[in-house]
């Protein structure tokens, strides 16, 4: 089977989570002194654009995807991710991390918790065939 | 694990020899046994945060920051080539009873390390250095940053796909070839990033 020919949302993806942690490194390396937020709010939204341009891609893809392998893989992706992010959000909520620093984490993870199991299902869906649900 | 079996026959040889019937063993592409495991893990790392003990929170770090690295380097750099140089029939089965385990061990130890680190970094006072030393810190972040999007965006969904495919009546023998090549060379890449990890956290704990 051919690799298909499909949106570049894998790359899009990709461009999501680089964002999302170049953000990171950059609240990361300033706490616990003060984190000026102007740049990794723009890095932020930036990402949740591409997040968004990627579901939309991901939505109008046809009938013939591998639904099925991609709603699997992303869905014990999406638990997986989700639980890493609730510790990372406790580790960040145990050091009393100041309350604009916790907003802007807390968004930087939630992209993180959904990009990432959309790029793991897509990557696996596309090189497979529709109708065959593998656990 | 299972040991039932059933022939398959590859559509395009993975390498070497023509295409022929191969044997896939039966595997779970999430192996169920190991999911309380990483439960128990993942609760007694809430319990060290939550309670900042010292010798909790070094535990967690430092087994799974070791186990993690020293899995990256082996894997990437010995597992690696060797799985390049065999056979068709023991690549399907190495890579059957391997990868289902890497699925869960990889992801349970990069949470132990990096939010037992944080955490401790807060502990010992080493995340509020001033900087220039501080810059080793940044470094370990920017470092683990590279690993992550390598691991995520192509490491993992290579090793995902590859199970997907052996499920398969008729496997692409091809697409394996492609996709296991992708997995080997970015463990590799990996391994090697992690003896920057190595280098840098040796530096901050004799600092």
């Amino acid at each position: 089977m051919e690799e298909r020919k499909l949106p570049p949302i894998s790359e899009l993806c990709t461009l999501t989570m680089v964002l999302v942690i170049l953000g990171g490194i950059y609240v990361a390396s300033k706490l616990p002194r003060e984190v000026p937020l102007g740049i990794p709010i723009a890095l932020t939204a930036i990402a949740a654009a591409v997040l968004v341009v990627s579901v939309v891609l991901l939505t109008r893809l046809p009938d013939d995807f591998a639904w099925d392998n991609f709603r699997l893989v992303a869905g014990y992706s999406l638990l997986a991710y989700v639980a890493i992010a609730g510790i990372l959000e406790f580790t960040f909520l145990r050091n009393h991390t100041p309350d604009d620093v916790m907003v802007l984490l807390t968004a930087q993870l939630f992209i993180y918790a959904v990009n990432i199991p959309v790029l793991l299902g897509f990557s696996v869906a596309r090189y497979q065939t529709p109708s065959r649900a593998t656990a | 694990m299972a040991t039932e079996a059933r022939a398959i026959t590859a559509t395009t040889p993975m390498s070497g020899p023509p295409a022929g019937a191969f044997v896939v063993p039966e595997f779970e592409i999430i192996p169920l046994k190991g999911i309380p495991s990483v439960v128990a893990v993942i609760a007694g790392l809430t319990v060290a945060i939550a309670v900042n003990k010292l010798w909790a929170l070094e535990f967690f770090h430092v087994v799974g920051g070791g186990l993690w690295t020293g899995i990256d380097l082996f894997v990437g750099l010995i597992i690696g080539p060797i799985l390049g140089r065999l056979s068709t029939q023991a690549r399907i089965e190495f890579l059957t009873r391997f990868m289902p385990k890497m699925v869960l061990i990889m992801p349970t130890l990069v949470i132990m390390t990096l939010a037992s680190g944080w955490q401790l970094a807060r502990y010992t006072g080493d995340i509020a250095a001033s900087y220039p030393e501080h810059w080793w810190i940044t470094a370990s972040f920017m470092v683990v940053g590279v690993m992550s999007v390598i691991a995520i965006a192509i490491l993992e969904p290579a090793n995902i796909a590859v199970l997907f495919e052996l499920k398969k009546p008729r496997p692409n023998g091809e697409l394996m070839a492609k996709l296991t090549r992708r997995f080997i060379y970015t463990a590799g890449i990996t391994g090697i990033m992690q003896l920057a990890t190595l280098i840098i956290m040796v530096r901050l704990a004799t600092n």
